[in-house]
């Protein structure tokens, strides 16, 4: 059942990329705004469930999910308010000013946390798995999925039914009309950042699960949120879901038949590929904007 | 003065005055063989302060600043202070190159103390060679290699990765999966178990390679339990590591059923995979925190009272720590920081360090070590279970076994 293995792990691989690019879809496609520090929040995220342990103890990783909603996005928020704000339509500035403040954050999680990993242990219940007919479960990948799941919903949910959410879809259509009917473009944009980045922390807290929390996280992941955010389609949330589970299992069943290193140089190329013949991604806002 | 002359005027006044600031810089007593001022020798230590091989570097920086501050306390070597010069090798392998070539010709060290991967080591190797200065090179690694410019305190294959195939063959385990990161190191010692395993009746299952800084391990884990080997030769280095027993823990995996051995995981990568995910299983070194005598009694105090009780001592940063002991010897045998003299005089010297004694083989610039297989422990501790006896002659080249004939 090794086929049925890979396609298990290819849709958690694509819950990871999920997780990590649902934020950047949103501050990506809702302001043109190439945030290169998107992995540093994620960092934030993990670092913030290592700080919890010395809180909460074992359910460290659970109990700091909101805390790093809130922590990486007030990080957001920060960088919004004082740089990006600034470079509002300049998305190469923004793209260089962003790797700068990687660049930055890195290091103060060195000089905060010390440059070797730091440990994050799992809270009982989520070590171990169940086998499902030669199929391996493990309970963190479970937890992953269903944390991916939790926040597509939760967010699609805040984009139809809240108010807030709505003005959020408007000013993606159309920020000259929103601005005109009264929405204040700007309380929604840091909104809309706040949220981007927060996403972004609670990855970083699932991430310490299934891998290394050091200084380095972000630089791990921030390639394959872009990757996932252009083939989906910008602030497009069903082109996130598709392209990051088309991604994984693309990924998976490479890797089983290959290597990782082929199956990475594969994902690429079937993105470029892809992007030749549709440049806009696989879902892209229909509106009657002239711009 | 028309406007359109003064912009030229002002790049003319900023070029001048960078010209004549550089020229300024000069120093005017610094000397061919061993820079600084009369009262100090200068030393380079380039590690990786950042980047994915940061998690591993960093502490063999902090041993070597140990064992040079400790010198100095003793009163220096040939009467001067040991002044570090640290640079930054970023886990970025031309950068290693540059900086090296940085340390030696602006700088003028005396020798350098540094690297740790294997393409580190490639990438700096001519420029030491061609600048004829030395370097000390503490991590184990893959051998077939014996530059008369570097210095190798870390364990060659013939005192580590083979004496890990031999207890692996004393305890049975007939099949072998080999999971490796994809650069020099991992490709070269699995050229070497491969040769071993068939002069010893040993089978390949598997041999997998992952990029370096990889995290993603379920496909890996997948294809071990499709293979079900009965032991996992693992040469995964930096954060690879982390992610790899977490996601072979979590699928139920342990040492029991599919016992690893490692060669990259020490007591520092213990702490950051952490002790449940990678307890009972195997690692193959030449020195442990718990390895008993009175001078590694020594070192360990004086580690953790300089950085932190709760920090942790490993196999590289030891060997590290034991290169700028051996320099400062051979300076002292030689009488001088100069590198054909420190390399003459070389040969031979001993020292007693935190794994037992230590000697340099004259032949292949290798030191002798000792071989120790240890288990981890859940407190995070490595406990040996067979050590090789006497310290092992280096044989970087394997000319002592006719199976690795052809290994190149």
């Amino acid at each position: 059942m090794a086929v049925l293995n890979q396609l298990v792990i290819g849709a958690s691989i694509g819950a990871v990329l999920l997780l990590i690019a649902l934020g950047l879809t949103f501050t990506f496609g809702q302001m043109g705004v190439i945030n290169m520090a998107h992995g540093e929040f994620i960092l934030a995220g993990a670092y913030t469930a290592y700080m919890m342990q010395g809180l909460v103890g074992a359910q460290a990783v659970p109990a700091a999910l909101p805390v790093a909603f809130l922590i990486a996005g007030t990080m957001g928020l920060i960088l919004e308010r004082l740089v990006i704000r600034r470079f509002y339509g300049r998305p190469l500035d923004t793209l260089l000013l962003t790797f700068g403040v990687s660049l930055i954050l890195q290091q103060l999680a060195r000089d905060i946390f010390g440059a070797p990993n730091v440990q994050v242990t799992a809270p009982g219940w989520l070590t171990g798995g169940i086998d499902v007919a030669g199929v391996q479960l493990p309970y963190n990948r479970i937890f992953i999925m269903a944390l991916a799941v939790g926040c597509v919903v939760a967010i699609s949910l805040y984009l139809s039914k809240l108010s807030y959410g709505r003005r959020m879809r408007a000013v993606m259509q159309n920020r000259e009309l929103a601005a005109v009917t009264g929405v204040a473009t700007q309380r929604v944009d840091q909104l809309t950042f706040f949220i981007g980045s927060g996403l972004a922390g609670v990855a970083g807290v699932a991430l310490t699960l299934i891998g290394p929390v050091g200084p380095s996280l972000g630089t791990y992941y921030i390639v394959d949120a872009f990757l996932v955010v252009v083939a989906g389609g910008l602030g497009q949330l069903r082109g996130a879901v598709i392209a990051a589970v088309a991604l994984g299992v693309i990924n998976s069943f490479v890797e089983f038949w290959t290597d990782a290193s082929l199956a990475k140089v594969v994902v690429f190329a079937v993105i470029v590929a892809f992007l030749q013949f549709r440049p806009q991604g696989m879902f892209v806002l229909r509106s009657r904007a002239l711009t | 003065m028309p406007r359109r002359f003064r912009g030229g005027l002002a790049a003319l006044c900023i070029l001048s005055t960078l010209v004549a600031a550089t020229a300024c810089a000069e120093d005017p007593t610094s000397s061919a063989d061993g820079g600084g001022d009369s009262d100090t020798i200068k030393v380079g230590i380039l590690h990786s302060l950042s980047g994915t091989m940061a998690i591993s570097e960093v502490t063999v920086r902090d041993a070597e600043l140990l064992a040079i501050e400790e010198i100095n306390a003793a009163g220096g070597v040939l009467g001067k202070q040991i002044e570090p010069v640290v640079e930054d090798g970023a886990s970025d392998w031309p950068t290693f190159a540059e900086k090296a070539q940085k340390l030696i010709s602006q700088d003028k060290v005396a020798t350098v103390f540094g690297g740790w991967t294997s393409a580190s080591r490639k990438a700096m190797l001519p420029v030491f060679e061609r600048n004829k200065a030395l370097l000390w090179y503490p991590v184990q690694y893959e051998g077939l290699e014996s530059s008369e410019y570097i210095f190798y305190t870390g364990a060659t294959t013939n005192q580590q990765i083979v004496p890990a195939l031999d207890y692996l063959a004393e305890q049975g385990h007939q099949t072998i999966f080999l999971v490796g990161s994809d650069y020099v190191f991992p490709r070269t010692a699995n050229k070497i178990i491969t040769a071993y395993a068939e002069a010893n009746g040993m089978q390949i299952v598997g041999e997998e390679y992952t990029p370096l800084g990889h995290t993603e391990y379920s496909t890996v884990v997948n294809k071990l339990q499709q293979a079900q080997p009965d032991a996992v030769f693992n040469t995964l280095n930096g954060d690879s590591n982390v992610a790899f027993f977490k996601q072979l823990t979590s699928v139920g995996v342990t040492a029991e059923t599919m016992p690893t051995v490692s060669v990259s995981v020490a007591e520092e990568e213990v702490v950051g995979i952490g002790p449940d995910n990678v307890a009972g299983h195997l690692v193959a070194w030449n020195y442990y925190q718990t390895t008993e005598g009175e001078r590694n009694t020594a070192f360990v105090e004086a580690f953790k009272a300089k950085y932190g009780a709760e920090k942790v001592t490993s196999d590289p940063m030891e060997a590290g720590y034991n290169a700028v002991y051996l320099w400062a010897a051979a300076v002292e045998a030689a009488g001088s920081t100069d590198v054909e003299a420190v390399k003459e005089a070389a040969g031979g010297i001993s020292i007693e360090a935190p794994e037992g004694t230590v000697t340099i083989d004259g032949d292949n610039q290798h030191v002798f070590k000792t071989a120790r297989i240890g288990v981890v422990q859940p407190d995070g501790q490595i406990q040996e279970v067979w050590n090789s006896g006497e310290p092992i002659k280096p044989d970087p080249y394997l000319t002592g076994y006719d199976w690795a004939e052809g290994l190149s």
